[in-house]
């Protein structure tokens, strides 16, 4: 816990973000913009078959081609060794694949040519020899006993022991809390019900892009976009067998991420190439590469079961997530499971998980990573007890509200938290009260409990001699977060906001700091730029004490003046202070570096009104409100932005996203024009309603805000949907299709 | 003695107890002292040396990122759960 | 092999002469030959905007005009808006409301906003998310954007909020009939 403070200046308001006036006039510098003397082009060569061994790959020809180069395959990974190989072995197929491929797009060899043409030409050269196999790209039937399995050396991991035979089930888990079975008893009314998703991908505008450059001496530059710079050095240094410091890491512009750029996917490739080739190499991916081969959100089976008593108080809730991870084991049914039932107390759960691997795209994290189709689920099925009761759903949702120290299925404990107050809010909303009216419309609702990350930041702040700050810090800025981190530094040291200028650190000049990730920068990393700050005015105490000969307990800091109270000669300002600090002894640098433990909690509640054609099924959305829990808005206008485009990105899980595949595993819409994700003409203005529940363990009560608001859309619009017009689609996207098959029309 | 709740499906090993209690101011203190009650418990819970990286620890309710490492109090309650993980 | 060609065109201004492959696109000859690196490549297939630049007055994706296309022509991109001193007010608006977070739709969409306000000085709501409807961003939701734009619109202030319909296809009609064919963007 720490105090929390008040009367703030900087930290609420809404300056311009500092990097806004760069990227207005187009001189914001992006991976894709790294061009160094002599830079050459790689292109990476992808399976064509969604799983097939390798029997061979001849690169000759490719080498031979005027104008290459480098070319390189899994052979010029260093030589596996030590213990865990086969852990090490499928970190390196991921990367370039040795003897199998598992997807539609699976790395296999690379080149470094003068020009993307002979980069073509030259994979064009390149001749691999497959054993085509037979795909599984159907969750349900990669379980079944008779699947073709993916790796041989799979056996399901679950707490009741490592399973025995090849399976493409990795891992297998089960919670149960109080007895279920008693709880459906107790249960007036139980709904039950199975839900799917497809996988539907971050859609960065940015594609992924690495420049890497080797130095004389060996050491290796990358120039990365990422949400982690360290992710990125860890990586390359186990996969080249590098020593850390060997490697910087430089964060560019990152042209949006949303949990899709904390994997890394050409940053080896490139660091490869660019020592066989020994010239500087950018390695660019294509959008459609960007689709097949990098991860996407799982998509999921899951059935949901709960039950509630005619005065509408909940008494079990079980669910089954099946989840897909992708070609490798990890996807995130964890996450899923502990958030779906987590708003709500309930005294009887289960909650089982499976992970399987599929011959598709190795998922990554997007935005509150597996689960917004846990929410989906677990919202609509709230959603149908309160009408089938007659409960309005926000009184529905307070009536069973988790409130502090309340407990979860999974056991763990609700602390701190502002889940009544945003149902309130809800409620009271100008959106709330506004009755909809009109044939064919209709109001969901749809409610979310995700935690913040805390983790590793670091922060390092050095006082100049004109009085300005300049600080580093380890985050990458993936939205805002030079500005908000500054605005807290600048809060605490009394300083206006241009007095204190925030920079990104490669992983040389700054100390370890987990990736900006996790809905957690903003808090983590913001509490290490104030115990920096408080280390800066710790030491200018110090020194006013020994410019002014008194003890250093004496001097007091208080909104950016160092004084001595009840002696007005003892007065300088930061600025005056700063001036005299050449004069007076060694340069003031502070350091802020935290590990939070804890995940911090945030909820939010959304409202859509939507307008269904009944004759076509197309869906307009009139009305859209989220509201949230924010803590603290550091920035207020940057936490709307947040809530915002996070809810758009949940409109288009909800109506249009959703990856296609035929039954050879191959993606059927990689463009932006066949996966279409929502336009500027998709969506109405978004209200925003931020509810400020401090949160304790922040110094001025800010929560993670990012990734919570993905979550609320499907099941609102599922809902408003169903108000509309009486169909009740349990299957994303919420097609036009889909709502006509549902009311029987088609 | 720390508690430690007993996942459901690892009820097998303490024949069907839901919640047993351990001495050891870490989490891998007290999973040793239930090994040697409960044999196989370790080997459910951990691979070499570490918590399993499909496993993260709840102590209090609270989620740790210290694993085996983390500190437990004479009363505490300790509960396994997937691993969670932000994006 | 293919020989490269010369081709002169006036660029944010300038009179440029620079050498491009026949096949090379006007997104690859800024970015790549001119650095001009402002415009951005998202898609490479005309399907997400970020790319867009005024060429002759038309909005056009440049990644689907070649670079030998623009000979004898004037293209403005991004770098291009502002002058030495001082931004437009349609890029103070964007950085006033916010109308950005990782910034890679921002010379896109500032270039299609502009192309919209060039033509109809004081467009509606649903003409202005019509209008950009061909520009993706992924980050912001719109929302600021389109309050953005319309803050720069002659006697608009913050709009009400209603739960009227967005206009849409009505719009969209008004746009294409006030505008001749090839006023509309292109692909």
């Amino acid at each position: 816990m720490v105090e929390i403070k008040q009367n703030l200046i900087v930290v609420g308001s809404r300056p311009a973000r500092v990097d806004a006036v760069d990227k207005v006039i187009g001189r914001a510098s992006y991976a894709t913009d790294v061009r160094l003397p002599g830079m050459l082009v790689g292109r990476v060569l992808r399976s064509p078959y969604a799983h097939a061994r390798i029997l061979s790959i001849d690169t000759g020809r490719a080498e031979k081609l005027p104008g290459v180069y480098g070319v390189v395959t899994a052979a010029d990974l260093p030589p596996l060794e030590g213990d865990d190989a086969v852990g090490e072995k499928a970190f390196r197929d991921r990367e370039l694949a040795s003897d199998k491929v598992l997807y539609v797009g699976h790395p296999i060899a690379a080149v470094a040519a003068r020009t993307p043409e002979i980069a073509q030409e030259a994979l064009d050269l390149i001749r691999v020899e497959y054993d085509v196999l037979t795909p599984v790209v159907d969750v349900l039937a990669a379980m079944k006993a008779d699947a073709p399995i993916l790796h041989h050396d799979m056996r399901t991991r679950s707490l009741a022991g490592t399973g025995e035979k090849p399976t493409n089930v990795a891992a297998h888990f089960e919670q149960v809390k109080g007895d279920p079975g008693q709880g459906f008893a107790e249960a007036d009314v139980i709904v039950d019900r199975e839900f799917r998703n497809p996988m539907v991908h971050q859609c960065y505008l940015e594609p992924h892009s690495s420049t890497a450059v080797w130095s004389d001496n060996g050491g290796l530059t990358l120039y990365v976009t990422t949400q982690g710079t360290f992710s990125v050095r860890s990586h390359v240094v186990r996969l080249l067998r590098l020593s850390m410091s060997q490697v910087k890491v430089v964060p560019m512009e990152v042209g949006g991420a949303f949990g899709g750029k904390n994997s890394s996917y050409v940053d080896g490739v490139a660091a490869m190439l660019a020592r066989k080739a020994r010239r500087p190499v950018k390695v660019t991916m294509s959008r459609p590469e960007t689709f097949m081969a990098t991860g996407p959100n799982s998509g999921s089976v899951l059935r949901v079961k709960m039950g509630a008593t005619r005065d509408g108080h909940l008494t079990a809730a079980e669910a089954t997530l099946i989840y897909e991870a992708g070609a490798y084991p990890g996807s995130p049914v964890g996450s899923g499971s502990h958030v779906m039932f987590a708003p709500y107390q309930i005294p009887n759960g289960r909650l089982e998980g499976y992970d399987v691997v599929v011959n598709k795209p190795v998922v990554s994290s997007y935005r509150a990573p597996g689960a917004t189709q846990a929410c989906f689920v677990a919202e609509q099925v709230i959603n149908e007890l309160a009408g089938t009761l007659g409960f309005d759903p926000i009184e529905f949702r307070l009536l069973n509200s988790v409130k502090e120290g309340s407990e979860t299925v999974d056991g763990t404990v609700h602390r701190h938290i502002g889940a009544i107050e945003v149902l309130q809010a809800a409620k009271a909303s100008p959106h709330y009260t506004t009755p909809l009216e009109g044939p064919n419309r209709g109001r969901g609702v749809g409610h979310a409990f995700w935690g913040n990350w805390g983790a590793c930041s670091s922060v390092t702040m050095t006082v100049n001699s004109d009085g300005t700050v300049s600080m580093v810090m380890g985050s990458v800025d993936i939205t805002g977060t030079r500005t908000s981190i500054a605005m807290q530094a600048a809060e605490t040291l009394g300083l206006p906001l241009d007095r204190v200028k925030c920079t990104m650190g490669d992983t040389d000049s700054i100390g370890y700091s987990d990736t900006s990730g996790g809905s957690r920068t903003t808090v983590a990393t913001g509490h290490a730029a104030v115990k920096a700050a408080h280390d800066v005015i710790d030491k200018m105490r110090e020194r006013a004490a020994q410019i002014w000969e008194v003890d250093v307990q004496a001097v007091v800091f208080d909104a950016g003046i160092f004084h001595v109270p009840d002696d007005l000669d003892k007065t300088l300002s930061f600025q005056a202070l700063a001036e005299l600090l050449p004069r007076t002894g060694n340069v003031v640098i502070g350091v802020g570096n935290v590990d939070v433990a804890d995940w911090g909690s945030c909820f939010g509640t959304h409202i859509a009104d939507v307008e269904v054609d009944p004759e076509t099924g197309k869906v307009t959305l009139l009305r859209y409100t989220v509201v949230q829990d924010v803590g603290k808005a550091i920035h207020p206008m940057q936490v709307e932005g947040q809530l915002q485009g996070g809810a758009t990105q949940g409109i288009g899980w909800a109506l249009y996203e959703g990856y296609e595949f035929d039954a050879a595993g191959q993606m059927l819409n990689p463009t932006l024009l066949d996966y279409k994700i929502p336009t500027a003409l998709d969506v109405p203005d978004i209200e925003t309603i931020l509810v400020e529940v401090p949160y304790p363990h922040h110094p001025f009560g800010a929560r993670g805000v990012g990734e919570n608001p993905i979550m609320p859309p499907p099941a609102a619009i599922a809902e408003a949907i169903y108000q509309a017009v009486g169909a009740r689609v349990c299957d994303l996207p919420i097609t036009p299709a889909r709502i006509l098959e549902t009311l029987g029309i088609i | 003695m720390a508690t430690v709740v007993v996942p459901h499906l690892m009820r097998d090993l303490t024949g069907g107890l839901a919640r047993v209690e351990a001495p050891g101011h870490t989490v891998r203190a007290v999973i040793d002292a239930l090994e040697e009650r409960y044999p196989g418990f370790r080997s459910r819970l951990c691979e070499d040396d570490a918590l399993s990286a499909v496993l993260t620890i709840a102590v209090d309710g609270k989620v740790s990122r210290l694993g085996l490492m983390q500190p437990v109090g004479q009363s505490s309650e300790i509960r396994f759960l997937p691993v969670i993980e932000g994006g | 092999m293919t020989h490269k060609q010369i081709v002169t065109a006036t660029i944010n201004g300038e009179l440029t002469e620079f050498l491009c492959e026949p096949h090379q696109s006007l997104l690859s000859c800024l970015r790549d030959v001119l650095s001009l690196t402002g415009a951005k490549e998202g898609c490479n297939d005309g399907n997400c905007g970020a790319c867009s630049v005024i060429l002759d007055g038309r909005l056009v994706n440049s990644c689907l005009v070649l670079g030998v296309e623009i000979e004898g022509r004037e293209v403005t991109t991004v770098e291009g808006l502002a002058g030495w001193q001082a931004l437009t007010p349609l890029q103070e608006a964007f950085v006033a409301y916010d109308a950005l977070q990782c910034g890679y739709c921002t010379p896109g969409m500032l270039m299609a906003a502009k192309s919209l306000l060039d033509r109809h000085p004081n467009p509606t709501d649903g003409e202005i998310r019509a209008w950009l409807a061909g520009n993706l961003c992924r980050c912001t939701g719109y929302d600021k954007i389109i309050r953005a734009v319309r803050a720069v619109v002659p006697g608009t202030a913050v709009a009400p909020k209603t739960a009227e319909a967005p206009e849409t296809a009505d719009v969209l009609q008004t746009v294409l009939e006030t505008a001749s064919v090839d006023q509309v963007k292109e692909a």
